[in-house]
This record gives C-alpha cells, sequence and structure tokens, in this order.
C-alpha cells in the first residue's frame, strides 16, 4: 500500500542554494575587516608614541638629553613636521617596508629585525607543529577515556601547567635540564642573530618546550569539553546504533564534529604565542623578536617598538582569519549559509 | 519474534532502578506502543532492545530474546552487527541524531556498509533510491548530496525512517519519531511507519508520550509509570476500559479535537529513580489508593487473556466503564462592555526581503482566548513577535486598546510593555539558570513598578499562588523543577507585570499530555478569572478546543479561515483547515 509522493509545504527544502562565490566573498570580507584592525591598531600604536611626556625625543633621550641631542633625534624622527604628516609617512613607510632606522644603532629596522623574525616564527611554527596535533591527541583520548587514570592525570598536569606562568615553566626546564639537575642541553642560546637557529638545533630545545608546555594545556582542554559534548551527541549515539564500527564513530562522527571549537582555541594560541615568545626570549636569551622588544624597550628605540607591535598585530588578525575560514570550511551548516 | 522478560535497568552509581520487572513481546508486524511520561523508562526500554544503555545505566537482570537468543549475554562485535542491522532505530529528533557534517547519502550509505549490505555499491545505491522512494523522499543525487541542516523536520525524519528500514530489520524502535513535526507532517510520517511495519513484516515498538499520536499506529499498547509497566493490552480495550487508574487519567489528559471532553490534569508528577515509596508508585496520586496500596507493588493481573495490569483495584476501576469524561464547561465569551484589547490590522511582515506575513487582521478581547494555528513555517510566530515587538520589519498596526503601538518594543512606552506579555515555547531556556525563581518574577516588578521591597515580594508570592506553586519555590534554581512547573514560573512572571494580553506562542508543545492538560487549565482559569485576553499560539488542532473561543488558521503567512472554533472545527470552510483537521489523530478514531 503506497501513497502517491505528497509534496505538503513543509516537505519543501528549507535551504538548498549552493552560492559558490559565498566563501571567496566572506575571507575578502574579512580581509577588508583586517586591514580596517590593523589601521585602528597603528592610529594607537602611533598615539601611544605621541602620548610620550613632553615630546618622543626626550623619552627616548631621558636624562643625556642635551639641546643638540634633543635637535638631532627630533630631525631622525621627524617630530618638528605636524602630527599628521608624521604619521602619513610613518604609515606610509610601513606599508611599501620602510620601518624606518632604529635609534640604538642606526640599521635600517627590517635588516636589524629580518633575522629575529626569522628565528622567532621558527621557534612559534615547531612550538605549533608539536603541541597542535600533541593537545588535539590528548583532548581525544581524554575524552574518549573520560574519567579513568589517562585523563584524570593528563587532566591534573594541564591544570597544573595552565596554572604556571610560562616563564615559570621556562626556569623550571632550566633547573631540570640545564643547571641543578642534569646538564644536557644549554641553560641560554648563546647563538648571534646572524646565525639561523635551526643550525644550532640545541638551542631551540628548551624555549620550544616551554611554549609547547605552555599552549597545550588549553588546547587539550578545550579539546576534552568539546570531544565530551559530541561523545554524548544525539548524532554519535545514532552512528552507534546503526551499527557502526566504533573506529568509524569516532572518526567520521565525532573527531569532525569536535574539532571545531577547537581550531579557534588554537588560532588564538597562536597569536598568543607570537606575544608570549617575548619573555620566553628573555628568559632563555633567545635571539628573536622578543629579545629585540624587551632591548628596544630598554633603550627607548620607538621605531623597533613601532614595528613589533604591528608585526604582533598583524600575525593576531592573520591567525583569527584563517580559524574562521576553517571553521566554516569543515562545518557546511556555516558554509551553505553564506551569501 | 521479540521478547522482554523481567528486565531491570539500574543507575550504575546508586543502584536504583531506572525500569523493573517489564516484560512483554511484539510479533513479526505489529506495532506495540509503549506510552509513558517523560522519565517513566520507556526510551530505557526502547534502547535495551538493542542491547545499548545511556551513560549511567547499566542492565541488572532480564532478558531480551530475540527468536529465542538473548541479545543481552552478546559480545559487543555481534551486537554491533544487530543493531541498524536487525533491529534499528529510530530517534526522536532527526535534526540532532543525523550528523551536521555529513550528506544524508553517506549517512544513508554508511550504514548499508556496516552490514555489508548489498554486494556492491552499485547494489547499495540501488538499495538506497528505494528506500528513499518508500518513504517518499526524492532519490535523486543533488538530494542525497544535501546536508542535514538543508532538510525540513519532515524529510529529516523519513530520512532517518530509510536509515532504520534500509537492512530490511526484523525489530524496530521508534522512539517519539514524531514530537518535533507538526500535525499535517506528523500524519504523513505515522503513516509511512505503519505502512512500512506492515509491508516488510517488522516488529516495531513506538515509544512515545502522545496517547492520540500512538492510537493511530500501534495495536497494542504499554503503559509505563515510574518505570514499571502497570497495563498492557489491545488498544481499543485500553481506550475503552482501562482498568489502570494512571492510564484512565491519561487518557482523559488528552485533548480530544471534537472538544467534547474537558482536559484534566494529573496533579503530581512521577516518582524518579530512587525515590520511589514503598507499594504502588501510583499510590500518592491516586484516588483509588488504600493500604494495601500504599504497602505493597500489586502483581499482575489478567483482565482478560490479551490484556493485563498491575493494580489492586484493577476490577473496579474496570468495571466503572469508561466513566464519561467531564463536559466542557464553556470558556466565558467576551462582555459586551468590553472594549477591544488588541487589534492587528493589515499586518505585512518581512524578513530581509522574504515577505512572510501578508495582511493579517485578529482581534483579541478582554477575557477571550484566541488561537492562531498552522504549521511550522506559515509565520503565526511571526504575528506573535510584531504584536510584542520583538520583530520590527512590519508595516500595518498593531493596536492596544485602539491605541497604535510602536513596531519595535524598545521604542513602545513602559505602560504598553507591560500589558503584552510574552510566554516562551520552550520553559528549559527561557528561564535563567542563575537567578533563584523569585528573582526571575520579581524581573518585571523591578522594570515595571516601584514596589518596596515588602510589597515586590507579596506580589511576587501571590503570582507564584496564582499558577499554584508555593511561596517555598521563591529560592529554588529553575534547575530543580520539571517542565510544567517551569512553565508555571514563566506564566507567573508574565503575571507578576499584571498584563492584560498573554501571547502564548507554543506553550504546552515541551511539554508532557499531562501536564499539558494542566498549564491549559492554568491559562483558562486566568482568563476567566482575571480578564486576560489571550493570543494563543500553536501547531496542536486538538487543544485549541479546549482553551480558545476564536480561532485564526494560517497558512504560508496568511489567514485562510477565521471564526469561532466550533464553527471553525465542526465546518470548516478552507480547504486547508479541512485537510488539517484530518490529519489530526485523534483518540476517538480508535
Amino acid at each position: 500500500m503506497k501513497k502517491p509522493a505528497i509534496e505538503s509545504s513543509d516537505d519543501r527544502p528549507v535551504k538548498t542554494r549552493w552560492v559558490p562565490h559565498g566563501i571567496t566573498w566572506f575571507i575578502l570580507r574579512r580581509v577588508l575587516l583586517g586591514i580596517a584592525t590593523l589601521f585602528i591598531i597603528s592610529l594607537i600604536v602611533f598615539g601611544a608614541t605621541q602620548a610620550l611626556p613632553g615630546d618622543a625625543a626626550r623619552a627616548i633621550l631621558g636624562r643625556e638629553a642635551t639641546p643638540q641631542k634633543l635637535a638631532a633625534v627630533r630631525k631622525q624622527l621627524n617630530l618638528n613636521r605636524p602630527v599628521t604628516d608624521q604619521y602619513r609617512e610613518w604609515l606610509g613607510g610601513i606599508v611599501t617596508g620602510d620601518f624606518g632606522r632604529s635609534l640604538a644603532n642606526q640599521l635600517p629596522v627590517s635588516s636589524f629585525l629580518g633575522n629575529r623574525i626569522v628565528n622567532s616564527g621558527f621557534l612559534v611554527l615547531l612550538s605549533a607543529v608539536i603541541s597542535i596535533p600533541l593537545s588535539l591527541l590528548i583532548g581525544s583520548l581524554g575524552a574518549l577515556w573520560r574519567d579513568r587514570p589517562f585523563d584524570t592525570v593528563t587532566s591534573i598536569i594541564n591544570l597544573a601547567l595552565a596554572a604556571l606562568p610560562e616563564f615559570v615553566i621556562g626556569v623550571g626546564l632550566i633547573l631540570l635540564f640545564a643547571t641543578s639537575v642534569f646538564q644536557f642541553l644549554p641553560a641560554v642560546s648563546l647563538i648571534s642573530p646572524d646565525t639561523p637557529v635551526w643550525e644550532e638545533l640545541e638551542f631551540i630545545v628548551l624555549p620550544a618546550l616551554t611554549l609547547i608546555l605552555a599552549v597545550t594545556p588549553y588546547i587539550s582542554r578545550i579539546m576534552r569539553g568539546s570531544m565530551i559534548e559530541v561523545l554524548e551527541s544525539d548524532y554519535v549515539e545514532m552512528a552507534r546504533l546503526k551499527g557502526l564500527r566504533e573506529r568509524l564513530v569516532i572518526s567520521r562522527h565525532a573527531l569532525p564534529n569536535g574539532i571545531i571549537p577547537a581550531i579557534q582555541v588554537t588560532a588564538l594560541q597562536l597569536a598568543y604565542l607570537a606575544g608570549g615568545v617575548v619573555v620566553i626570549e628573555f628568559v632563555f636569551t633567545f635571539p628573536g623578536i622578543g629579545q629585540a622588544l624587551v632591548d628596544a624597550v630598554a633603550k627607548r628605540d620607538l621605531p623597533i617598538i613601532q614595528s613589533l607591535s604591528m608585526l604582533i598585530a598583524g600575525v593576531y588578525v592573520v591567525l583569527n582569519l584563517l580559524a574562521d575560514v576553517a571553521t566554516i570550511l569543515i562545518s557546511p551548516r556555516l558554509r551553505t549559509s553564506l551569501r | 519474534m521479540l521478547e522482554v522478560e523481567n528486565l531491570r535497568v539500574e543507575l550504575t552509581y546508586s543502584s536504583a532502578d531506572i525500569v523493573d520487572e517489564i516484560s512483554f513481546h511484539i510479533v513479526a508486524g505489529e506495532v506495540l506502543g509503549l506510552v509513558g511520561e517523560s522519565g517513566s523508562g520507556k526510551s530505557t526500554i526502547g534502547l535495551a532492545l538493542l542491547g545499548h544503555q545511556r551513560r549511567g545505566a547499566r542492565v541488572a537482570g532480564g532478558e531480551v530474546r530475540l527468536e529465542g537468543d538473548n541479545i543481552l549475554t552478546w559480545s559487543p562485535g555481534r551486537l554491533r552487527k544487530l543493531r541498524g542491522g536487525v533491529v534499528s532505530y529510530v530517534p526522536q529528533d532527526p535534526s540532532a541524531s543525523l550528523n551536521p557534517a555529513l550528506r544524508i547519502g553517506k549517512q544513508l550509505e554508511e550504514t548499508l556498509e556496516a552490514h555489508a549490505y548489498g554486494g556492491s555499491s552499485k547494489a547499495r545505491h540501488d538499495r538506497i533510491d528505494e528506500m528513499m522512494s518508500e518513504v517518499l523522499l526524492p532519490a535523486d543525487r543533488e538530494f542525497l548530496q544535501r546536508y542535514p541542516h538543508q532538510l525540513s523536520g519532515g524529510q529529516l525524519q523519513r530520512v532517518a525512517l530509510a536509515m532504520a528500514f534500509a537492512c530490511r530489520p526484523k525489530v524496530i524502535v521508534l522512539d517519539e519519531p514524531t514530537t518535533a513535526l507538526d500535525v499535517t507532517t506528523q500524519s504523513h510520517v505515522l503513516g509511512t511507519v505503519r505502512d512500512l511495519c506492515v509491508a516488510h513484516g517488522v516488529a516495531a515498538l513506538y515509544v512515545t508520550h502522545d496517547l492520540a499520536v500512538v492510537a493511530s499506529v500501534a495495536d497494542r499498547l504499554a503503559v509505563m509509570y515510574a518505570g514499571r509497566m502497570v497495563e498492557l493490552g489491545p488498544k481499543e480495550q485500553l481506550f475503552k476500559s482501562a482498568a489502570h487508574p494512571y492510564t484512565k487519567r491519561l487518557i482523559q489528559a488528552v485533548p480530544d479535537i471534537s472538544g467534547r471532553f474537558e482536559l484534566v490534569g494529573i496533579p503530581g508528577r512521577a516518582p524518579p529513580p530512587g525515590h520511589r515509596p514503598e507499594g504502588c508508585f501510583f499510590a500518592p496520586r491516586c484516588e483509588f489508593a488504600d493500604d494495601k496500596a500504599r504497602r505493597e507493588f500489586p502483581g499482575v493481573t489478567h483482565v482478560s487473556e490479551s490484556h493485563q495490569v498491575r493494580c489492586w483495584h484493577a476490577e473496579e476501576v474496570f468495571a466503572e466503564a469508561a466513566r464519561a469524561r467531564g463536559l466542557r464547561k464553556d470558556g466565558s465569551g467576551r462582555d459586551e462592555q468590553d472594549k477591544g484589547l488588541l487589534a492587528v490590522r493589515g499586518l505585512q511582515a518581512y524578513y530581509r526581503s522574504r515577505h512572510v506575513l501578508h495582511d493579517v487582521n485578529i482581534e483579541v478581547w478582554p477575557r477571550q482566548c484566541v488561537a492562531v494555528v498552522g504549521e511550522s513555517g506559515s509565520g503565526k510566530t511571526t504575528l506573535a513577535r510584531c504584536v510584542v515587538g520583538l520583530h520590527r520589519e512590519f508595516s500595518g498596526e498593531v493596536l492596544l486598546r485602539g491605541k497604535a503601538l510602536e513596531t519595535s518594543a524598545r521604542s513602545r512606552d513602559q505602560q504598553s510593555r507591560r500589558q503584552i506579555q510574552y510566554i516562551f515555547q520552550s520553559p528549559y531556556s527561557s528561564l535563567n539558570p542563575r537567578k533563584t525563581i523569585g528573582q526571575i518574577i520579581a524581573q518585571p516588578l523591578r522594570l515595571f513598578s516601584d514596589l518596596g521591597r515588602r510589597d515586590a515580594e507579596a506580589r511576587t508570592i501571590e503570582a507564584l499562588e496564582r499558577v499554584s506553586l508555593s511561596g517555598a519555590y521563591l529560592s529554588r534554581y529553575p534547575d530543580q523543577l520539571s517542565g510544567g512547573e517551569r512553565q508555571r514560573v514563566a506564566i507567573a512572571r508574565a503575571l507578576a507585570a499584571q498584563p492584560s494580553l498573554l501571547v502564548c506562542d507554543e506553550v504546552t508543545s515541551a511539554l508532557d499530555v499531562s501536564v499539558q492538560a494542566a498549564i491549559v487549565e492554568l491559562l483558562g482559569e486566568l482568563q476567566r478569572d482575571l480578564g486576560l485576553g489571550l493570543l494563543f499560539i500553536t501547531h496542536n488542532l486538538a487543544l485549541i478546543r479546549t482553551i480558545a473561543q476564536e480561532v485564526a488558521v494560517m497558512a504560508d503567512g496568511r489567514i485562510v479561515e477565521a471564526g469561532p472554533v466550533a464553527s471553525v472545527l465542526d465546518s470548516p470552510q478552507a480547504d486547508y483547515t479541512k485537510k488539517l483537521l484530518s490529519d489530526t489523530p485523534s483518540l476517538t478514531t480508535v
């Protein structure tokens, strides 16, 4: 006994149209927004310089300020010109890749920072490549073996690590591996900024390990939480009740959905790494941007400080953009609702 | 085909029983309806037929025999092959039970693959096409390429049905598969379920809290109360002469489309696992309860060969042949001197560029309940949102006591905001879980009055008592309350503002029937005693006769028919209304 196919109003699809250029348009819009964000940040960074007591030259020279030196610095920084001109010139420089000269050593900022950026980038990338898969794995296993010994132990370690500031972790690692307990790794990275760090790998072990330990707890906690939620979801239960093998239930039904919240946190953590690297590099005297930033602040080297602030802000914007795009690409509901 | 004997499932930690002493059988081609309120353990039994327990539950005894073989002793590997292959499952809410990140074609296919059904990929695709046409869905590639969110609720449930029948199972467990659907879709899905079960000789367990639904699909009924099966028999017998007082009350709590009967709620609530009393679990709510019933849980008595019951007073109850359901007292109509409370004139509403309401006109008078009925997507909720000022993209007039209102609630004055109060569909999400009941109800008082602390508290308690809750609830939190109690709190919150119009958006659809009946009773009382006007949005046609005086039927953003409830329901003019009426399941058609 079959009924003819009935098209009731409810049987009409809610939304079917696949918009081919939705994602391109979305990315374009987000890139424009990112540029706008960076523009606002540039205003803040520049404005902060203007807000120094007296003027930038006086702040830079401090007690050494003699009328001649003041005049020289003012000339170099264009401080004699109207504020808007100064900003336009500075911004124009950044856009065309000219970041000015360092006040401390008169080198162009780009050549002074170039190697250091590469070094820090390598450190962050290495930490990320290890910590992201590791924390996704720990989080997923913790969820699968919820309340079993593995989960309890990793949870306690994660919470303990999350509670420690990263420089404490760094100092702890130095005590453990480089000085008091064992001595098989160097405590400080005594390499010249001009040597690429991958040629001296033993110097990068401890800084990278510190960053990994600082980031892994957050991502794995989020992954664990979101996997637990997904494993309790109706569709995972349904997948089991359909008779799918457990391996398939996890890999096809649970993981792809569980990973979505973790993506956003991963991006935030990576961006945090880009900033957090400052403290770690200082602890290990690692020749990267962090070290350079700390030095620049001590020497009131304004062009370097401004350039690095813009760089770190840029990393934040780009990573968040990437995370949003990735989230949209792997969740069909979001992908198809773009128009 | 399938036999369950003395099944006991308990909580892992406390060993308190979720269900116990459950015995029944289902033969091939038969549909057994398993009826009970939420928390009665009916889903637990359904899942046990697949050898599955939810987290925190375990089987502690009894057998589930499939053709004589007890599946509860099977290894995980053997159970996996059973699930989806021999015994399959249709979930309650397919929008949550289908993976949002997988195309539906893939989800159908993997079921077949898991059971190595069909030798080749070609054979599996043919089987999918066959199943899609059996559940009246298109089987073309484009459709199978869709993701769950691109389908309507009815289509999703059909996909779930196709999935369940795909491997030609012998037993199928349907866990409230139509609760999330509106009546028209529900009736199509029910028809499909019945046809498929009969055509393929499948033994089906249909789990539901909705007696009217089960009446149209099941052959026999089993009634669950607090983890025990209290009555089991052919459905005609149960409806005609139930032998358990609970069954009897449950039947009385079902709103009927003919509206000849008064709705009677069942006061109190079923005891949860670990808090079940000595003696008969229903005794505290039962009019027949005596000392014996309070001491000892009754054993199984056979009323007839196929009809069994667990009640000390079964004969009395049974003999008191289907006590006529009380005839309804008619709600007081409008008083001539009352001024019109709410008038909606020429309302056109839009979502962005989509035109969702077309020239809608509605009037509500004090002491009057106007029901707005329609399927999901008909625009009834948009209408409610325009009235309260939550939806701003509309033109036309909304008049409160003859005074035109601004489109947005924010730009309306305090008086008119106070006078119109909105009650949401789900009491689970409309109450702030971090506030006590007292704080929740006092919220509108802070907004709309400058009462002192003591007066405010008095008003709060008054509002609570008005909805039959005591002052003891003041310091509790929403998650300590049942669904019905929460909805009462939501109503009390609305009442605290001393409104003249309540807009009720599907306020009972998240609730059990016995609770639904009690909430409807309460709203009727408020309407009579406080002279409130009610705009009652619902998709449940059967409810409106018991609460509303006027009804407007909506379809595709237009009012297709409006008028007094009796005349619209007894002699519908619009084809659409006729179709809605014929699709509504009813106990009296049994």
